[in-house]
């Protein structure tokens, strides 16, 4: 195999990847569902819709999941970008000051410890039904991993660098300014990746839990009429959501901080 | 015996100064009453077995660490935090990743006063600083490159440089070159001397190379086996600027032996 056809291979690889799998899905429910097969096996489209009639259903109901996605899409992207902007406060303080680690660590692994789905009905008695609850569990479930990132990015500085700068006479501030911040970026975009998809999470169970827009909704109210290719037809649209989204945190990642993949770039 | 001379004039001055660490329940004796005197523009070297405590000196004659007990001066003044204006360089280089090598060089020229100040305005004028100091350890035209895309002895280079740009009184060298290949050591040797005889600052040296200590330093001292005190003191009066040719002459030998002695005698 030559470089060439071995790198056109490793990009083709996901998309191969995924078709094979829709092609078996596909096979299995087509084969199964022959009538000569009917006392062996059957799938009935309501347990498992074949992926050609879900992609059917995605591009009859084309309008509505478009309005749905790009509800769930805002509310995950707001909720998300709060939990950057209060994960990066938040961690600098605990990865920058031993007592704020100790007194609100423990405090934190609590609060990540409990499911995010029980706290969808005490947000809707605060602030009711619609996107503020989704915007908020997005929010609550993707902060946790940027919190522990950018806390461990700060607290593992190399002492001797704090003593290069001490000796300088550096207040804090300028430590962390000068070094904790830069240092922490690789960690805070490496967890922005897992935070995105987090969010995602947070924002469907919210609408699935109590929504009245957005791809959760969606899916609930189609599997409430046994619609079972307009849920799976949602399934499609998150997963693709969340893979773009990633694909795009992965790309700020890789652009913020060459920095820290300088194995790349050395040749 | 510990009866290193200690002038008033001194510049570093340690009066009967010990640390102990507590680690867990556990004190452990790191050095033990070092009394010495470093002079203005002296360049001394700290040598002795592994874990005798000579970062630990580093460290307290930084002020990085209060001792347990004992003064530790500079300048004519009790140390009792962080020291100003302290050029550090270390066995790895500590250079930011995320900073050209140029900017790496900066940086202390952004925190020590009155640089800092001035620092947005000059800015020029400090990066020319940067390259012509980059120039005299032969790195010229570098400055733009990240250290991760320097050799070893590159980056040790560029350390050497970070540490001296804001023309500190005291530099703090902890193993610098303990990490390179014996050419690239020697190498720097020969950079370091230059450096220190252009500028004459006073040098604290901390290695266990017994060549590079005489080769370096106007005195070195030896220190005993945990916990470290003071065992020898060793004028070193060869002429500079010595090169490694010196090394070889009988009276170098001479004196890297005796220290080998007197540190074996601690290993026994």
């Amino acid at each position: 195999m030559t470089a060439g056809t071995e790198r056109v291979l490793r990009i083709a690889m996901p998309w191969l990847a995924t078709a094979g799998l829709l092609i078996i899905w596909e096979l299995v429910c087509v084969v199964c569902n022959i009538p000569a097969l009917s006392s062996v096996c059957s799938i009935p489209e309501i347990i498992l819709p074949r992926p050609t009639r879900i992609f059917e259903v995605i591009l009859l109901r084309w309008d509505i999941l478009l309005e749905f996605c790009l509800q769930t899409l805002w509310t995950t992207a707001l909720g998300f970008l709060i939990a950057i902007a209060g994960g990066l406060v938040l961690g600098l303080a605990i990865g920058a000051s031993p007592f704020v680690y100790s007194g609100l660590y423990p405090l934190l692994i609590a609060f990540n410890a409990i499911p995010k789905v029980a706290i969808v009905p005490i947000l809707m008695i605060w602030v009711g039904v619609g996107a503020t609850p989704a915007i908020i569990t997005a929010f609550v479930i993707s902060f946790f991993p940027i919190v522990v990132n950018v806390a461990t990015g700060l607290a593992t500085i190399e002492p001797e660098m704090r003593d290069v700068l001490r000796s300088l006479g550096a207040t804090r501030t300028e430590i962390l300014t000068k070094v904790g911040i830069p240092r922490a970026m690789p960690y805070l975009f490496a967890s922005l990746k897992v935070a995105i998809t987090l969010a995602f999470i947070g924002s469907v169970i919210s609408e699935t839990v109590g929504g009245n827009r957005g791809i959760g909704f969606l899916m609930l109210s189609a599997g409430a009429r046994n619609d079972a290719p307009t849920t799976f037809a949602g399934l499609f649209a998150i997963a693709v959501m969340g893979v773009l989204m990633y694909a795009l945190c992965a790309l700020v990642e890789k652009r913020m901080t060459r920095w820290a993949f300088r194995g790349e770039l050395v040749t | 015996m510990t009866a290193a001379p200690a002038p008033d004039s001194a510049l570093v001055d340690l009066r009967h100064v010990s640390l102990t660490y507590r680690v867990g329940g556990e004190e452990t004796l790191a050095l033990a009453d070092a009394t010495l005197g470093i002079a203005k523009g002296e360049f001394i070297a700290v040598v002795g077995p592994s874990g005798c405590g000579k970062s630990t000196l580093m460290k307290l004659v930084t002020g990085l660490l209060p001792p347990s007990s004992g003064e530790v001066w500079v300048r004519g003044q009790k140390v009792t935090g962080p020291i100003k204006g302290v050029g550090m360089a270390f066995q790895n280089a500590t250079l930011m990743p995320w900073r050209t090598t140029r900017d790496n060089i900066l940086l202390p020229l952004e925190i020590v006063e009155p640089h800092k100040r001035q620092f947005r305005r000059k800015r020029t004028e400090y990066a020319e600083r940067a390259d012509r100091l980059l120039a005299s350890v032969g790195l010229g035209g570098f400055g733009d490159r990240y250290p991760w895309q320097l050799s070893g002895g590159m980056q040790q280079r560029s350390n050497l440089c970070r540490a001296l740009i804001h023309e500190p009184e005291i530099m703090m060298l902890d193993e610098p070159f303990g990490a390179l290949d014996a050419f690239t050591r020697e190498e720097l040797w020969g950079i370091m001397q230059k450096l220190w005889m252009e500028r004459r600052f006073t040098a604290v040296l901390v290695t266990h190379d017994l060549r590079e200590a005489v080769y370096l330093a106007d005195t070195v001292y030896v220190m005993s086996r945990r916990p470290g005190r003071m065992v020898m003191v060793k004028r070193i009066d060869i002429a500079r600027p010595r090169t490694l040719e010196t090394t070889f002459e009988p009276h170098f030998v001479d004196i890297v032996h005796e220290l080998r002695e007197r540190i074996h005698q601690e290993h026994a």
